[in-house]
Order: C-alpha cells, then structure tokens, then sequence
C-alpha cells in the first residue's frame, strides 16, 4: 500500500489534466479487471464482470474515487517573467506560500507573493505568483503558457504508519480502489469502478459517468477532515480510528440502506469504523445519486489531516482497513 | 450587421421574459433557412441538417440579459423590485428602464444629494432602498401601467462611435446571438444546432435542457465575456483586451475547455492569421458548464467577444472582435468537416 500510494501520489494530475495519472492506474489495474475504457470526459472506468449466470441481472455497484487533484493554473505572465496563476479547485493563499511547484512538463517554481501587502488576512491568489526562474517574459514563454497548470512538488514521506503527501485526496481513495480490485474475490455484482476527472472543481466527471453506468448503487471513497488536532473544529473523526462512513456532507445525505449496508458490514467482519458528517465540503456521491432517476448512494472516508496543503496525512491502517471494508461489500450479494 | 446586433441588444429580454428578443431571433434565424423551432423551456433551436454526416456540433448563445423584477407597489405608485442575474449595485441610480409588456418607461431613484447625509454620500446605495419611478401618483394608476412580476429591463439604444466601438446594453451575450445567426447562413457536412438559450444569468437553466434534448456531439458556447483592460486593474487581471480578437477560454468557473477543441480553435486562428487572445484570469461561468456535463459528457468549448462595463447598460464592444469571432468560428466549423 505504501509504495502504491506513493506512486499515485506522485503523479501529476490537477483537474482537466488528468491523462498521467489515469495512464498510470489504468497499468495498476488493467490485469485485474475484464473490461477498461476512457470516455469522453476523462474517467477511466474499468469493469469486473458478475459470477451470476442464468436470467437474473447483476447487481450493478459504482465505486468511484477521483484521479484529479487541486492546482494552480497560468492565466498571466509578467514581462519580468513571473506567472500569475488561478485555482483549480480549492487552493488557500496560505497553504501555496513559498511552496514548490511542479508544472506537466517537469518545470518547477516557487510560489510567492506581493511584499507590500501589510495585512496577511488580505492575501488572495491574485496577490501571488509563480517564480520559474526565468529572467523575463520570453525565457519564461519558452518553458509553460498560459492554461498551463502546476500541482505541489512534495514527494510522499512516511513517518511510522502514518504518510505524508500531497494529493492523498484523492489519491488515498484511488489506492484503495486499485488495492480492492486487485484482492477482490469474485463478486455476484456487477462491479463498475470509476477514476474520475474534475471533482475539484465541482463534482463534474462523477457526474457523466453515472449517466452512462447507470448503477443500481454507488460508494466513493475519498478524504474527510478530522477533529483530532490541537484546538481544531470539533469533528468526531480521528486519524486511524478506521474508515468512515459517511452519513452526510454538503453535497448529498448518504442513502440509509446503503449506509447501513456499510455498517452492517463493517461489524461482521470486525472491521474498525467510524461514522462521519462533515460540515462543508463534496465528493462524488454528490453527483452521482442525483444522476437519472436517482441511485442509491454512499461514501466511505479516509480521515486525512491538512487537507489540500502539500502535506496532507492519512493512516496505513485506515487505508487497509478501508480496502477491507470496500470488498466486504462488494464480495457479498447486494439486497437494495 | 450592425443592424442586427442594434436590433438585438435593443430588444428586452431579462431571464425568464425573452419574449421580444426571441421574435427578432426566430424572424432572422429563419431568413437563413434553418429548420427553427422553440422547446418548452424557451430555447430557440435553428437546425442547418448536414450535407454528410449525422454528426451534431451544438452552438449556444444566451438570448437572456440581467434585470429586474417587479416585487411591490408602494401607495404612491412607486415600484420596489429585484435584480434577476448579477448587477452591480452602484450602477443602478437614475438609470432609465422599461417595464412589462407595453414598455412601460421609469427612471430608479432615490432621494437627491440635497437631501443626503454627509455619510450617506460615501455609501453604495443598496437597491432596498431605490424605486422605479413611472411618473404616476397612486397605486392604482400604477397597478394599470404594471403588474407584480412583471420585468424591467435596461433602456439603452446601440450607439456606434470611436474607433469601431459600439455601446449598448446586453451585448452578454446578444453578440453571441449575433455570431449564431451569422454561422447558420452557411451549410456544413455536420448537423449545426444553433441554439440560443433562455436563463443563462440565473444558472443555465435553458442551456441544461436545450444539452439534454438535442443531445450533440459537440458544444461551441459563444459569449460576450468581460474584459477589464481599464486603469486601476492590473494587467494580469485584465481577463480580455479589448481590440485583440476573440477569448479562447481554457477553463472558466463552470467548465475546463475539452483539451482538444482548445487546441484545435487555437490552431485554426494561427493557421489563418486570425487575431485571438487566451482569458488571462479565470472568472464566470456560463452555458458550457452544463452543456459539457450533459448526458455522459460532451467536449465542449468556449469562445468570447471582450466587453468592456458588462452588466450595465452601457457595455462596449470591439466590432473587429465581433467580426473576428465570426471568421475564427467559420474557419472552425470548415476544419471540423476534415476531422
């Protein structure tokens, strides 16, 4: 798992550019699975077929976790050859000061800002820029362009087993999912898993996927805050107290038979868990059980510290512990 | 073409009321021989059918414009109202608007400087305190002229002046409409869908419903985007220049440009030495993010004419941005029967 997540983490893929890193799970997963395919969007959604034969149909299950991560992207280039740059996706001035950042091609640079500011508070993105090291707006034109997108250069450390990194959301759920198709045993579902593009900037692969799956279920597996650091909002989620299960978010109330499922689940086979509501923020589900005519929709959390700073941290045993929960589920004949 | 876009920036229509300028929409896309019709939200649809292939490329422009709605009429006969879409707040004193139907005109008010407190002075007017004024004394003589509900819009004539600018109100996204009409004039080997969408400014409403049904292959959105190369604003907060051709968008706060429709609109400009600019900041949203998102998905695209003081009555245009835009798509559209 650590190796695992310290490949996917590595990789480069800020929403809208996800073709690396879908390159890099499709080579993890391609062996395990009976069919893979990329569509319009980006996702890459991979299939393990039903062990069920005769006239009954398969339980169809969508299990989603999203490939993209949050950036900055080059709007501006000054004649001095500083990059001006936006978000994709939730990005803190705070969290990018004086950070490392690393651009598709390889190009790094350091991310600062305008000195004169005299109140930090009034820091916005707008205020910051880009230093490739370039003397100016020509030397800078040759190595990125506008539309260009950096992500953090911070390669994944571990300390114990606990890991550090950028970009565990969501790579942290995309581990978990390449880990569970690579140990699930057959299933009498019909399991469709989905690596989604753009969820950082609004749910937005999730969304045509679930049209063109059309799942009877859905679980996506991606990070939650926790409320286990000194002083920090109260938030009953500790870092390797076990998966969570969702109840709600800003972006969907967790469908109770699916929820239930998990829990239920969980306690049979001994599988430690939590149960989480998170005040703000969205993931997948939020999208996917509104697709269509509705689908009955869940989440199953990794606790994460420092979520979309350069250092974000999760817990080996939560992931483990998570792959654990996720085949459970899906190993196992589903009654919706 | 000036004649078009004066018609259709003239004409009212606030989201939810595009009444007026759908009639001039329909009456035009017609003349160009296009199969037009009107689905159930609104949308004006004009098919070209292909010469070859089924392939649906969609088009879509906004008929809709920000403005205002009517929501109570005082004893006096002054109308308190709501903004529909975003409106700046400052620009809304003493501006002239039409209201309902008839085109009913006022003026918003408020009480005049004299009258003022100093701190007053310093402060934004909020639009709870302003009324439509409509010259008459009583509620009653108001409740004749205009109904609750009923919208108000800018009144603002299309002036051409300087160096081939133009001025007018809802130039977002009447330019947008404009381009349509002047694309359906021709003929392709795909299926052109031109579809100009009601309630762009309240959330893409008419957009989402227009993807759905027509379900296309492919999505252009023409916009009229805002463009902020003014004093005050630093550069790399300009968004568009004004004068530098059209705004190929690589990602907006409602969608992330297909990478490949991206470099295939920058491509064609360079091949025919067409002017063109990247949005050099990232802000708004329009049509495309729900037309991308349709269905299971379509590559989607987007292309801007600046205007400067949008929202407002007065907006500004380049016309060689207009017309540029108008070459960059044709030549677009020409390539996409080679691809």
């Amino acid at each position: 798992m650590k190796e695992l997540l310290a490949n996917l983490t590595g990789v480069y893929g800020p929403s809208g550019k996800e073709d690396s890193i879908r390159s890099a799970i499709e080579k993890e997963i391609k062996d395990h699975v009976d069919e893979i395919r990329t569509d319009t969007m980006g996702n890459l959604i991979a299939v393990k077929k039903s062990t069920l034969s005769g006239d009954k149909p398969p339980v169809r299950v969508m299990t989603a976790a999203h490939m993209d991560q949050i950036g900055l992207i080059i709007t501006n280039i000054d004649e001095n050859g500083f990059l001006r740059f936006s978000n994709i996706g939730g990005v803190s001035p705070f969290n990018v000061i004086n950070r490392r950042v690393v651009f598709e091609n390889g190009i790094t640079g350091t991310v600062s800002y305008e000195t004169e500011l005299e109140n930090m508070k009034d820091l916005k993105l707008n205020k910051m820029y880009i230093d490739i090291g370039a003397a100016n707006r020509e030397e800078a034109e040759k190595q990125v362009s506008i539309g260009d997108a950096a992500v953090y250069y911070a390669p994944m450390a571990a300390a114990g087993n606990r890991y550090f990194g950028c970009a565990m959301d969501d790579r942290a759920g995309c581990a978990v999912l390449v880990q569970a198709i690579k140990t699930i045993k057959d299933s009498p579902n019909e399991l469709i898993f989905v690596f989604t593009v753009q969820e950082e900037v609004g749910l937005r692969g999730a969304k045509t996927s679930a049209y063109s799956v059309n799942p009877a279920m859905a679980i996506s597996l991606d990070v939650t805050l926790t409320g286990d650091t000194p002083k920090s909002r109260p938030m009953a989620v500790r870092l390797g107290a076990g998966p969570a299960v969702k109840i709600k978010d800003s972006s969907l109330i967790c469908h109770p038979r699916v929820k239930n499922l998990m829990i239920d689940r969980a306690e049979e086979a001994g599988i430690p868990y939590q149960l989480e509501v998170l005040e703000a923020g969205g993931t997948d589900s939020g999208s996917i059980h509104l697709s269509r005519e509705g689908v009955p929709s869940g989440v199953i959390s990794i606790p994460c510290r420092y979520i979309h700073s350069a250092r974000e941290m999760v817990d080996k045993n939560d992931l483990e512990n998570a792959v654990k929960l996720l085949n459970s589920i899906l190993e196992n004949e589903i009654v919706l | 073409m000036v004649e078009v876009l004066k018609r259709l920036t003239e004409a009212r229509g606030v989201a939810g009321n595009e009444d007026e300028v759908r009639e001039i929409i329909l009456e035009l896309a017609a003349q160009t021989g296009a199969e037009v019709s009107v689905d159930r939200m609104g949308n004006v649809i004009a098919r070209k059918p292909g010469l070859k292939t089924g392939k649906k490329v969609m088009l879509a422009a906004h008929m809709d414009e920000v403005g205002f709605i009517i929501s109570y009429i005082t004893d006096s006969g002054m109308l308190k109202f709501h903004t529909v879409g975003g409106i700046d707040q400052r620009l809304l004193l003493s501006k002239r608007v039409r209201i309902g139907k008839k085109g009913i005109p006022g003026v918003m008010g408020v009480k005049a400087i004299h009258l003022q407190e100093k701190d007053e002075r310093n402060k934004v007017i909020d639009q709870k305190q302003m009324v439509i004024d409509i010259g008459v004394h009583s509620k009653e003589e108001a409740q004749k002229l205009v109904e609750l509900g009923d919208y108000a819009c800018f009144d603002s004539n299309l002036v051409v002046f300087g160096d081939n600018k133009v001025k007018a109100k809802a130039l977002d996204d009447r330019v947008g409409c404009a381009v349509l009409l002047e694309l359906l004039k021709d003929t392709y080997d795909f299926d052109l869908i031109a579809c100009f969408t009601v309630q762009e400014e309240i959330g893409s409403r008419g957009g989402e419903v227009a993807a759905w049904h027509l379900k296309p292959d492919m999505g252009i959105v023409l916009e009229g985007t805002a463009c902020a190369d003014i004093p005050d604003v630093p550069e790399h907060m300009h968004i568009t220049k004004m004068g530098r051709g059209p705004a190929i968008s690589y990602m907006d706060r409602s969608s992330i440009a297909d990478p490949e429709l991206f470099r295939q609109m920058v491509k064609t400009a360079r091949e025919h030495s067409i002017p063109y600019q990247l949005k050099e900041n990232i802000a708004g949203g329009n049509d495309a993010g729900v037309i991308h998102k349709s269905r299971s998905g379509v590559p989607t695209v987007v292309v801007s004419v600046p205007c400067r003081y949008i929202h407002s009555p007065s907006s500004m245009m380049d016309l060689n941005d207009f017309n540029n835009t108008i070459r960059l798509m044709k030549e677009f559209l020409k390539g996409c029967e080679s691809r």
